[in-house]
Parts: C-alpha cells; sequence; structure tokens
C-alpha cells in the first residue's frame, strides 16, 4: 500500500513539473549551443561549456533577460560535422531555438552553416576561420566571436617582416583549422612577399612530426609556422628540439592553452604567436579598453571551475554576450536578433567588436596582440 | 637532395613508432593464440599503460623504475579481471561473440579512462634526459633507445618463455591444438586467462614507454591498436616474431613515405601496401598458407 501510494504520488509530482514546464514556456528564451564537449576538441568544447553555463546562471540569478529565463539547450557534437549536423537540427526543430552559438571547431562551423541558414537561426560560431562568415552574401545568418585567421596570419607575416625573413615552412594540422590557416596562410604570403618552401600537413592525432621538420629543413625554411589547435601541435617544437632545428617557430592563436605550452615543456620556450589578450591579462596596460572584461572573466572562470582560463572560453563569452545584448533590445524574434547583431559595438574578450552588414567577425588585426612563451608563461612579446 | 643523414633520421623514427606497433602486434597475437580471437581492447591496454605511469611518475612521484613494474602489475591484473569477468564465463564462446565482447569492454575501458584522467593529453618526463644525441650526422632521443633496449628484451623474454618454461610450452600447445592439448593434461582456461594477463603486461609496457615521446590521452587506444593489429596481420596472424618485423617495417615503411612521398598520405601509403600484402599473400609476408588454411578465423 505504501509503494502503491509512493508511485502514484511520484507520478502526481512529475505531471506538475510538467504542466508548470509547460506554462513557463512563453517566459524563457531558448538558446541553442553546440560544442565539442567530448572527443579530440573537447580542450575547445569543455570552457566553451563551462562559460555558456556560468553567464547563464549569472544572468538569471540577475532576474533574466528583461524578466524572462535564459535556458540554454547545450549539445555535444564530440567535434563530428555529422553529430553537429544533427544537433543543429534537433536544436531549430525540437527545441525551437531563437539563436545558436558555437560550434567549437571550424569544420564543424562549415558543416552547419547550411542548416541555419535554411533555416534562417541567427548563428554566432567559436570558431577561427574567416571563411565561416566570408562572402557575407551567403553568410546572411552567420557571425562568429573569434578573431580572423586570415588577421592572424597577416600578424605573423608583419613580424617576419620586421625580422626580415622571406622564406618560411608551414606545417598545418589536417582538421578544419589547420587546413583553414592553411589556405590562409597560401593566399597571403604573396602579398608580404614571403615564400612558402615547405608546405608540410599532419594528422591531429599523429604522434610524431620528424618526417615533415626534415624535409622543411632540407628545403631551406628559415622560420616555421605551425597550425593547428589540438595537442598534436605541441610535438612540433619537441620534434625541433630533438632534430636540433634552431629556425624561429611560429604558432597560431590555437596554441592559446598553457596546457599546450605544459606538454611542450622547455621546447615551448620563445614560440610566438599572435593571440587576444585574455592570456596575458597581466601584461595588459591598465587603460585598455578591454582590461577590465578581461579581468572580470578571467577571475569569475577561474573561481567557479578551479581551471586555468582559455580564449576559447572567451569567445563562448563573447558569443553568448552579443546574443543576449541583442535579445535584450529586440526579444526573441530571430530575424530581429540578427539585424541587431549586425549592429553591435561590443567589447569582449577577444578584441572591440564593431559588426556591420558587410563584416559578420567584427575584429580586425589589432585585436591579436603577439605573446611568446617565457618560463612556461604566456606574456606580450615585447 | 636527400642527405644520408636524412634516411637515417627517417630509419630512426620508423624503428621507433615500429617498435610499439611490434609490441601492440604481439599482445594481439598472444591472446589469437591462445583463443582465436583478436582482442580490440589491445589499444586500451597501452592507454592504460601510459596513464598510470603518467600519474605514478609525475603525480605520485614514485621513481620511474617501481612505477614501471606497478604499472605493469596493475595492467597484467586488468587483462586477468578482462579475461575472468567477460571471456571466461560466457557459455558458448564462438569467435564473433568474444570479438564483440572484446570491444564492448574497449569502449568501456575507454569511458573509465576519460572519467578517470579527463580529456587532456598527459605528458611525462623521458627516461633519461630528453636531450638528443648525435648519430652519424642524424640525432636520436634517449628514450628511443630505451624503446629498441625493451623491445629487445622482451623478445628474448618472450623465446625463453614460450621455448624453455613449462607453462610456456603448455601455452604453445593450446595454441596448435586446443582439445588435444586439453586432453594430455593442460588445463586450457587458465591457459587463456594467461594469454590476457600478458598480453596485457606488454601492452602495459608499450604505453609506458612510448608516452614520454607522444603524450597520452583517453582516445589514442584506437589508433595504435589499429597499427598495430595492421602489423599483426602483416606478420602472419599468431606469428609473434613476424609480427616484430613487421611492425617495424610498417613504423620504417610510414616514416620512409612520410619523407620521400608526402606526409599528407602517410597513413594512406601505409595501409595501401598492407591491402597490397593481403591481397597477394593473405597469410602476411611471414606467415604460412598451409597453417592459415586449417584456421577458424
Amino acid at each position: 500500500m505504501k509503494i502503491r501510494n509512493l508511485f502514484l504520488s511520484v507520478i502526481m509530482t512529475s505531471a506538475l513539473c510538467f504542466s508548470a514546464a509547460a506554462q513557463v514556456v512563453a517566459d524563457e528564451l531558448h538558446v541553442g549551443c553546440i560544442f565539442s564537449i567530448t572527443g579530440k576538441a573537447s580542450w575547445l568544447g569543455e570552457p566553451e561549456r563551462n562559460t555558456a553555463e556560468m553567464i547563464a546562471k549569472q544572468i538569471n540569478a540577475a532576474g533574466g533577460i528583461n524578466g524572462k529565463k535564459l535556458v540554454l539547450h547545450i549539445e555535444d557534437d564530440q567535434g563530428d560535422n555529422t553529430q553537429a549536423v544533427n544537433a543543429a537540427n534537433k536544436l531549430i526543430k525540437k527545441d525551437k531555438v531563437c539563436a545558436i552559438i558555437g560550434p567549437s571547431t571550424s569544420g564543424t562551423s562549415m558543416a552547419i552553416i547550411p542548416v541555419v541558414q535554411a533555416a534562417k537561426i541567427p548563428l554566432i560560431s567559436c570558431a577561427g576561420a574567416a571563411v565561416i562568415v566570408e562572402p557575407v552574401a551567403d553568410r546572411k545568418w552567420v557571425f562568429k566571436s573569434p578573431q580572423k585567421d586570415s588577421d592572424c596570419v597577416k600578424r605573423i607575416y608583419d613580424h617576419l617582416k620586421t625580422k626580415k625573413i622571406s622564406k618560411i615552412g608551414i606545417i598545418t594540422s589536417t582538421s578544419g583549422f589547420g587546413a583553414a590557416g592553411r589556405d590562409q596562410l597560401k593566399k597571403i604570403a604573396a602579398e608580404y612577399k614571403i615564400e612558402i618552401v615547405a608546405d608540410e600537413t599532419y594528422d591531429p592525432a599523429s604522434t610524431d612530426m620528424t618526417a615533415q621538420l626534415i624535409k622543411i629543413k632540407g628545403a631551406g625554411a628559415k622560420a616555421l609556422v605551425n597550425w593547428s589547435i589540438e595537442p598534436a601541435q605541441s610535438i612540433v617544437p619537441q620534434n625541433m628540439k630533438q632534430l636540433k632545428l634552431t629556425m624561429p617557430l611560429y604558432q597560431s592563436h590555437g596554441f592559446g592553452n598553457l596546457k599546450y605550452v605544459e606538454a611542450a615543456g622547455a621546447a615551448a620556450e620563445g614560440i610566438i604567436f599572435p593571440a587576444g589578450r585574455l592570456l596575458a591579462v597581466d601584461t595588459v596596460a591598465a587603460n585598455h579598453p578591454q582590461k577590465k572584461v578581461l579581468t572580470t572573466y578571467r577571475d569569475t572562470y577561474e573561481k567557479s571551475y578551479k581551471d586555468k582560463v582559455s580564449t576559447f572560453g572567451g569567445h563562448a563569452y563573447d558569443a553568448l554576450w552579443i546574443l543576449v545584448n541583442a535579445m535584450k533590445k529586440v526579444g526573441s524574434d530571430p530575424a530581429k536578433i540578427r539585424d541587431e547583431i549586425e549592429r553591435t559595438k561590443f567589447v569582449g574578450t577577444a578584441g572591440v567588436f564593431k559588426f556591420s552588414a558587410t563584416d559578420h567577425c567584427g575584429l580586425d588585426k589589432t585585436a591579436f596582440e603577439l605573446l611568446t612563451v617565457k618560463n612556461g608563461k604566456f606574456v606580450v612579446l615585447k | 637532395m636527400m642527405e644520408h643523414s636524412d634516411i637515417l633520421q627517417y630509419l630512426i623514427m620508423g624503428v621507433q613508432s615500429g617498435c610499439i606497433y611490434a609490441l601492440v602486434a604481439m599482445g594481439f597475437n598472444m591472446i589469437y593464440n591462445a583463443t582465436g580471437i583478436i582482442n580490440f581492447a589491445q589499444g586500451e591496454f597501452v592507454v592504460l599503460g601510459g596513464l598510470l605511469m603518467v600519474t605514478l611518475t609525475m603525480t605520485v612521484q614514485l621513481p620511474i623504475p617501481l612505477a614501471f613494474i606497478t604499472t605493469t602489475a596493475a595492467v597484467t591484473l586488468a587483462g586477468i579481471a578482462m579475461e575472468r569477468f567477460t571471456i571466461n564465463p560466457v557459455k558458448n564462446p564462438t569467435v564473433l561473440r568474444l570479438i564483440i565482447i572484446t570491444i564492448a569492454v574497449s569502449i568501456i575501458m575507454k569511458g573509465i579512462a576519460m572519467g578517470v584522467w579527463g580529456k587532456s593529453s598527459y605528458f611525462m618526463r623521458h627516461f633519461s634526459g630528453s636531450e638528443s644525441l648525435d648519430f652519424f650526422g642524424a640525432t636520436i632521443l634517449p628514450q628511443t633507445l630505451w624503446i629498441m633496449g625493451i623491445l629487445v628484451l622482451i623478445v628474448a623474454l618472450y623465446i625463453f618463455f614460450f621455448n624453455y618454461t613449462m607453462t610456456g610450452k603448455c601455452m604453445r600447445a593450446c595454441a596448435i591444438n586446443r582439445d588435444a592439448a586439453r586432453l594430455s593434461g593442460i588445463n586450457d582456461r587458465r591457459m587463456v586467462m594467461l594469454s590476457f594477463a600478458l598480453s596485457a603486461g606488454i601492452g602495459a609496457i608499450a604505453g609506458i614507454i612510448i608516452t614520454p615521446i607522444i603524450q597520452m590521452d583517453y582516445a589514442r587506444g584506437a589508433l595504435l591498436g589499429i597499427k598495430g593489429f595492421g602489423a599483426a596481420v602483416l606478420g602472419g596472424l599468431g606469428n609473434s616474431m613476424g609480427a616484430i618485423m613487421a611492425g617495424v617495417l610498417l613504423g620504417v615503411l610510414e616514416a620512409a613515405s612520410a619523407g620521400f612521398i608526402s606526409s599528407h598520405y602517410m597513413d594512406a601509403i601505409a595501409l595501401f601496401v598492407l591491402l597490397l600484402v593481403l591481397f597477394t599473400r593473405p597469410s602476411g609476408i611471414f606467415g604460412s598458407s598451409a597453417a592459415m588454411k586449417l584456421k577458424e578465423f
């Protein structure tokens, strides 16, 4: 008898809960998130998920967006294109979200662009490749929060010019991020009169790049650019040390995670790479417009998760806040949100955003700062 | 254009990864001989060995030799547990059924490793310094010498065990004809357990010695498993000496295709050669085609 009562009460309570959930729907704003929380790109997805949850909690604790509760539907695409497309379809059709932030990687972002374009749902990607938002004519609904890889290339080439180096080797990962970076490196080289004498690639899961490095050395490169976002990139400096190659090593903004430095150990010292200022908050000038947002985000993140802050979490921070700010103004209509984002000016962790009808990234190359590794830490390159 | 020292460097790189493939392949063969199945959790033993070693040396700060022995023993126990709890209780052990069980175990082990160690890559200090040594114009890491040395040692122990000890001979007897071995009083179920223990132990050692060079994360098992399986097939399934040669050959082949043809197609070329061998010599380079015909799988 008792058990039966218990059983009944459970059913009743859950029925109550469901009806309650159904009632408050009108007072909720549904936002979709697609991150690579597990799989090879989990180093990106995990801080992004953490950041998104942290912000949603803050917003709801402060009374939500214009009194409406922000509900995040977080999906894990495992870094896989098919999974990302499935997640996007589920978010749009089942969860009826009014906008999506993510995915974490360039490959998965490219994969879901056709889906959001067709469904007319705004997307703010957290991935680096410039092709995600270019050409703007075909990317009406797509925005992105990280700096563009093309701007990263320009910062590296600027620095190479000051060092009077014109012959370089490039080694890129075969992932979406690496492949997009490789295209940009090759495309922009001519503009800077830089000759790419060796063009090598590696699989994100590969464990040894010695063979590629020997070829690069043999081709007479005077500097090396390593472009990847996966842990495999820290094997390149180790292999270089092993082969006693002393040419300067440049990395992409995908190197912006201290774990990569730890993994490469002593071999990481002196690596130069462009990145957002978040990684070297303490060395950013006090009167810099980003100083405040950077310090606040870093401190709250590190306090909440007892983990080092990474630029990737910062991209989710920017994406979600840009979206939330737009929703504060125009509510939940996807088309109005899209138009509002296009008018947005926002000081974020990646830089000072200024979106327009022709620029869906909103950042230029000044969003990057050249950083280097010194005593196992990121510091602004002097 | 291509200097001799470069060729030597490719060779060193190839032998280094080849040694690991060889060890993984030996693990495959050990279980194949005892049960006739491919243990798809073999790569997971390697990962487990690597990760456990990282924890013991970097976090617990045990000296390397002690951590080496502890890790190998722990993973060997994991191998025994796998056999006792998942393979042994199966009432009607057909090859297909057992293989599917090993796939399940590999997924579970991967999940556990992810839960315990998380998703990041772990690195570990080299056994004896990470400064590379000059070697006829090429460079070689002390760790590579360790890898080669340990492979040779394991092969020596392997030969001794299977040719000069009673248990080893019993295992060989089971591999040749399990029914006949049982009729002569050999406890074949115990031999199966032993094969899982040995192959887990060898897998752990492979993981321990490669981790300082490649870093270890929970998802590495699949690729290591595939390469090791490739080496086992190339050398003729069940033939451990063949597997060692085939493993090193596969490593060198990969390095050479990365160096001389293109790093873009490094894995594809190695697998292409593997297919070619299987089309022309299905029993592998070192396997005997007569023995192959008698086998179920």
